[in-house]
């Protein structure tokens, strides 16, 4: 594993292209391009694992690389799409906080989760582990993005972008989960996404509307 | 051998119904499917208890005698659960509320809940332990919402979310095992995340990484669990979805996911030398214990009372296990198991109960027994037993929890005294009035077939008055593995 300090910075400039996709989706109140946005950030992921691959050695990296590329660029934003378009969601708007008051907690967020990937950064043995505060970082935010939006579809970007997270904080800190892993943690998010698809059409039979403020009735009285 | 028919035939099962093989005739071979696995399991559990642990499949699978039994639970409740299914599943169709295509989706979803719970329970390596609980929420989310009613459509989908969320946190916490792990075991990436090899080495991982592991791992699993205050999802889920669903979501689902946050407790507790995992165990345990009683005198549906009992003891389990020790984890496992089994016996009557009064409001519900004295007697029975009354089983584990309390936690008996007695009066003054009050619904011409109410109950008396020997010796290696305390 020879150093290469270029496509150590060109990893770590991904990362940080990644964190600034994530307050994009923070902000973003189109929900076309919040997929868009979830598309890029996948792509630069399957980037990043390439870069790691090729400078690694590890076979698997390759594989993984394969399996976001698909997946996340490829397969889930265009089912999201299509649901987007059949059931006609396009704007989110209506949002917890205000965008200025969601980016300062965002940046809360960061240094929360700085602090957080600070004993595992000690600990991993990567090149790559300076990435990992990014990675929680990420995985903080999106986490963020679901609690602060109402649109069903909004907060399934935000898991998404979590689970984007996870992977890029599993890459840089070890390489990479084991295959049978990483391939049971792909099959289990593209079921996910079939089911919801399910799950939507059924909502917007009953209500008309993917709107979560109809799915507040369950109160603890009732 | 067993182990392969085990988990092939749910998922075989699963797959046949899909497709809509079987036909009319499915209700029928879901339980045929359900008695197979039953069986294989009973010879799984045979064997382990006779010549001890055992690996399958190049490691990848793991059953010491802590797994077997609950494999064996899930089975029995699994084919129990499948029988009550088959007349309950019927009158649902003729009342209008599911069609055949949703029955069939009913029938394959099942089997591959069971599928993924039995993957779960058996499972060496922890990634894939998370791969089949993420499945098991998948394949039950449809389920919840199978009726499509609003109420079940927004119980779907907080489940999911919630879930989905919860079990994120839990990956991360896996990575985290994982990379401390590697550190030790090498990065050949096949061996730094099975449980066996870990247990092996667990004194070597790297305590502030596992700490933080075990913080994102117990929050993960017990949102599942139903702990506190990660609850919110579970009493929706249970009260909206059929309720042979609710049974095996309540009996067997909770049970797994509190096995997959002990298999990590064992981990973490061995290479952390403090109490952290378990003080947390205790706290989330009791939270979950008390809010649960006094969330129990704000329900007014049947099915959502008993969902918050199911929390509150869950609550008790996890509290048990966080003392740890030879006896409160003895107690924790028969406490598993009375309130897997007492539990499903209560939906069941529940069930049934819904379906004569129309309704399951508690208010409306009223005269169980004029209207059909077994679904009288099987309510009242049931919520006796799971209220820890004596002879019932119940009553031994949590007196055993309760006096290893005294003496290890001392601080802690009050708060759970207070609990039960309160959960006591909500539950038993409602049920009381559901069972005898006055109706003016006549006596049903036949009543309706509910044996598994009754073996579970008697399986639960039995418990409670005499343990077998060999069962006892079994929780006893089982307790010894989990160590602790």
């Amino acid at each position: 594993m020879a150093a290469n300090p270029f496509i150590l910075q060109l990893v770590n400039s991904l990362a940080a292209l990644l964190l600034l996709l994530s307050f994009a989706m923070l902000a973003q109140r189109r929900v076309v391009t919040l997929v868009n946005l979830l598309a890029v950030q996948g792509a630069i992921l399957c980037a990043a694992t390439l870069l790691l691959a090729w400078r690694t050695g590890e076979s698997h990296l390759y594989v993984s690389a394969a399996l976001t590329l698909g997946l996340k660029v490829i397969v889930l934003p265009w089912l999201l799409h299509r649901l987007i378009r059949r059931l006609g969601v396009y704007w989110d708007t209506d949002t917890l906080l205000n965008t200025s008051g969601t980016m300062l907690v965002g940046l809360l967020v960061v240094v929360f989760a700085f602090g957080l990937a600070q004993p595992i950064s000690a600990l991993a043995s990567t090149a790559t582990r300076s990435a990992i505060g990014i990675a929680v970082a990420v995985i903080l935010l999106a986490f963020l993005t679901m609690i602060t939006r109402r649109k069903a579809m909004s907060q399934v970007v935000g898991f998404l972008s979590m689970e984007n997270g996870l992977f890029f904080g599993a890459m840089s800190a070890t390489y990479g989960m084991p295959m049978i892993v990483e391939l049971g943690v792909a099959l289990d998010v593209l079921v996910a996404m079939l089911v919801l698809g399910v799950f939507f059409f059924q909502i917007r039979e009953q209500f008309d509307s993917l709107d979560l403020e109809h799915l507040d009735s369950l109160e603890e009285e009732t | 051998m067993e182990f392969a028919v085990l988990l092939g035939t749910p998922l075989i099962g699963a797959l046949v119904f899909a497709v809509g093989g079987a036909g009319r005739r499915a209700p029928e071979a879901n339980a045929a499917c359900s008695l197979i696995t039953f069986a294989a399991a009973v010879a799984l559990a045979v064997r382990i208890v006779a010549g001890g642990s055992l690996t399958v499949a190049h490691e990848q699978f793991f059953i010491d005698p802590f797994n077997v039994f609950l494999v064996a639970l899930t089975a029995f409740v699994g084919f129990t659960t499948s029988l009550f299914s088959r007349p309950y599943m019927r009158v649902e169709m003729k009342h209008g509320r599911i069609s055949a295509g949703r029955l069939r989706l009913y029938h394959s979803m099942y089997q591959l809940f069971i599928a993924t719970m039995l993957i779960a329970l058996t499972t060496n390596n922890l990634g894939l332990l998370w791969v089949a609980m993420e499945a098991a929420t998948l394949s039950t989310v449809l389920l919840v919402t199978l009726y499509r009613t609003p109420a079940s459509l927004e119980a779907g989908w907080k489940y999911f979310i919630l879930c989905g969320v919860g079990i994120a946190q839990a990956l991360f916490g896996t990575i985290l095992l994982y990379i401390a792990a590697e550190k030790v075991l090498g990065a050949d990436g096949v061996s730094a995340l099975l449980w066996t090899h870990l247990n092996a080495v667990k004194g070597q991982l790297e305590p502030r990484v596992l700490s933080l592991a075990f913080v994102f791992l117990l929050v993960g699993y017990g949102t599942k669990v139903g702990l506190a205050p990660l609850h919110n999802w579970l009493p929706d889920a249970h009260a909206e979805g059929p309720t042979p669903i609710s049974a095996v979501l309540s009996g067997l689902l909770l049970n797994v996911a509190i096995y997959a946050v002990v298999r990590c407790k064992v981990l973490i507790e061995g290479s952390l030398h403090s109490s952290l995992p378990s003080r947390m165990l205790m706290g989330f345990g009791l939270l979950s214990v008390s809010l649960a009683a006094f969330l129990l005198w704000r329900q007014r549906d049947i099915k959502r009372l008993f969902a918050y009992s199911s929390i509150e003891h869950m609550g008790i389990i996890a509290f048990a296990f966080g003392m740890g020790g030879a006896v409160a984890n003895f107690a924790a496992l028969l406490h598993m198991t009375v309130h897997s089994l007492t539990k499903s016996a209560i939906f069941f009557a529940a069930g049934h109960a819904v379906q004569k009064s129309g309704t399951q409001v508690m208010d409306r519900i009223r005269g169980l027994m004029t209207v059909s004295p077994t679904v009288g007697w099987g309510l009242m029975l049931g919520s006796l037993a799971i209220l820890g009354m004596p002879p019932f089983g119940v009553f031994a584990s949590e007196f055993l929890i309760v006096t290893t309390a005294m003496r290890d936690q001392p601080w802690a008996t009050p708060i759970l005294l207070l609990a039960l007695g309160v959960a006591f009066a909500a539950i038993f003054g409602r049920v009381q009035s559901m069972v005898f009050g006055e109706t003016t619904a006549r006596r049903l011409p036949h009543s309706p077939a509910l044996l598994p109410v009754f073996v579970h109950l008697a399986i639960v008396l039995m418990l409670g008055l005499f343990i077998p020997p060999y069962l006892a010796g079994w929780y006893r290696a089982a307790a010894r593995l989990i160590g602790g305390g």
